[in-house]
């Protein structure tokens, strides 16, 4: 059955039905669904809800709840992401598994409260301090924010990484007919972590949850541990092909840049351009293989993203100067439109324009 | 089959309300919909519109820029929206609280007092249902059985007799065009 649902609400209701049980946060707009909906919806199944005094406190909150072990989750959108940042960098170093959402406004400082992408390299890269990184994956519309929790969990407990969902806030406010497929997870039917500090602990050997080791060459010896695990994690890359086997240019973009891709590809098609779109559904680990062998036979690539450019570098390292790559790019806040991006389509597949970049 | 739609107003004249209900009408309708508010800084008695898509393909973008329709709720709306719709498109005016004319030739203007057509049904809330009526009749986008079969879908909190008060102002509106 399809229900009609705001992508923040399904966000919501796809981290429940993954098992989470723990939510802390703060209002910003345009995430306030989520602290709303938490609010009434947790208590519901059996779950805690806490309204944070600050984002600094939402995220110390999750790293102790999730040490536990509960499946916890945390939302923001970017100035309060930003916050967050030492709260995440600290989980991570201490390998701790949650989920965070992203519903990214404009920037950099307060910006606006418009849809945008500005925060890639702040959340591929790892964004806070230290060497770590995070599972990421980018949403294209509300059953994206339904499905995605579940597969999110997975991975951050399988390889002890926070994994996050990197969301817009178009992506965020915008309601779309859905189905909830995921299965619904009871929390109580899923084994303990050997790592969790858990509830009851009497009995067993004590454990311990931390993001340092001050003795000399041990904390070298925790980063490497991790690393195994961050090249194990470059195997569970997604993305998403349409039309790209004939393709004289592929467009590569994700969330909300990918569906106004979608259609400018399609434009592009009925005029006879051999135009096709390429989707990285996570964003780190990045498709980086798949699009090198398609370089093999495209000869032009071209990055859309509502950003002055920032995907686009993952998309050169990727490519590794055996096609060109070009960029369309519009930060701010403000949406691309299909016309825009069939226009630059144009300039490279009829002008011939050699590394095109348009930012505007 | 495509349909952008913008609808807009003051806040309070359930204009965000009637879109959510628009995208239900097209979801019962087995279309692809998508619902959008414009969620900029306002505050009550500003104003308010929404972007609805109604689509047999999947919905690209969920802002609509170049509305197939628009409904204009209140003069701040006409001014805004009226250069905005796409040429052969449709400009659905509440000629109770707009008093500008459109210039336009390339447009289908449709004039509907809402007001005064919820006031004589007792209850000034319902022209956002008369709006949709008339939308209704005039895209053909969604039926006016969905409409009337998403009222208690949406407004879960609706008493009986309201849920029929409102599927009788979604008819009104809809018996009001020619």
């Amino acid at each position: 059955m399809k229900v009609l649902m705001k992508g923040n609400e399904a966000l919501c209701e796809g981290a429940i039905r993954a098992g989470c049980r723990f939510f802390a946060g703060y209002p910003i707009t345009p995430q306030n669904e989520v602290p709303e909906y938490m609010s009434w919806r947790l208590p519901e199944v059996g779950g805690h809800f806490v309204q944070a005094e600050s984002e600094v406190a939402a995220i110390n909150m999750i790293f102790g709840a999730a040490s536990t072990g509960v499946r916890s989750m945390g939302s923001s959108s970017s100035p309060g992401i930003s916050l967050k940042q030492e709260g995440i960098s600290y989980c991570a170093g201490a390998d701790i598994p949650f989920l965070i959402a992203n519903v990214m406004r404009g920037g950099p400082g307060l910006g606006n409260i418009a849809g945008a992408q500005g925060d890639y390299f702040q959340s591929t890269r790892g964004g806070g301090h230290g060497d770590y990184k995070l599972f990421v994956m980018a949403p294209q519309g509300v059953q994206d924010m339904i499905d995605f929790p579940t597969h999110c969990y997975e991975i951050a407990y399988k390889y002890r990484v926070p994994a996050m969902i990197l969301a817009d806030g178009i992506i965020g406010q915008m309601m779309e007919s859905i189905e909830m497929k995921t299965p619904e997870i009871d929390p109580k039917n899923l084994k303990e972590p050997d790592w969790a500090l858990g509830i009851n602990n009497t009995g067993r050997p004590k454990r311990r949850v931390t993001s340092y080791d001050l003795r000399e060459g041990m904390l070298e010896k925790m980063v490497l541990e991790r690393v195994k695990r961050y090249r194990e994690l470059e195997k569970e890359v997604l993305w998403e092909e349409k039309m790209t086997e004939d393709a004289e240019i592929i467009l590569v973009a994700y969330g909300t840049s990918a569906r106004v891709s979608a259609t400018a590809v399609k434009m592009a098609r009925e005029k006879g351009i051999k135009a096709g779109l390429f989707r990285p559904i996570t964003l780190s680990p990045f498709p980086k293989k798949r699009l090198f062998e398609l370089a093999s036979k495209t000869k032009d690539f071209m990055a859309v993203e509502m950003s002055l450019g920032q995907m686009v570098e993952d998309l050169r390292l990727s490519i590794n100067g055996k096609a060109n790559v070009h960029l369309h790019a519009k930060p701010g806040g403000s949406l691309i439109a299909p016309e825009e991006v069939f226009d630059s389509i144009i300039k490279v597949t009829k002008e011939g324009v050699k590394d095109y970049a348009t930012i505007k | 089959m495509y349909l952008g739609a913008r609808l807009s107003g003051f806040g309070g004249q359930g204009v965000v309300s009637a879109g959510v209900l628009l995208a239900y009408a097209g979801m019962l309708d087995n279309k692809n919909v998508s619902f959008f508010p414009a969620y900029g800084a306002e505050m009550r008695g500003g104003t308010a519109n929404c972007s609805v898509v109604v689509s047999d393909e999947q919905v690209a973008s969920p802002v609509v820029t170049a509305p197939d329709v628009a409904i204009v709720f209140n003069e701040p709306s006409f001014a805004k929206f009226e250069p905005l719709v796409k040429k052969g498109g449709v400009l659905i005016i509440n000629t109770s609280l707009v008093n500008s004319k459109s210039t336009r030739k390339d447009i289908k203007i449709i004039e509907v007092p809402l007001n005064q057509m919820a006031d004589k049904l007792g209850n000034s809330k319902v022209l956002n249902m008369i709006a949709l009526g008339a939308l209704s009749k005039v895209t053909n986008a969604v039926s006016k059985e969905s409409l009337s079969e998403a009222i208690p879908k949406v407004y879960k909190k609706l008493k009986p007799e309201l849920i029929e008060l409102n599927r009788k102002a979604v008819l009104e509106g809809y018996n009001y065009i020619n």
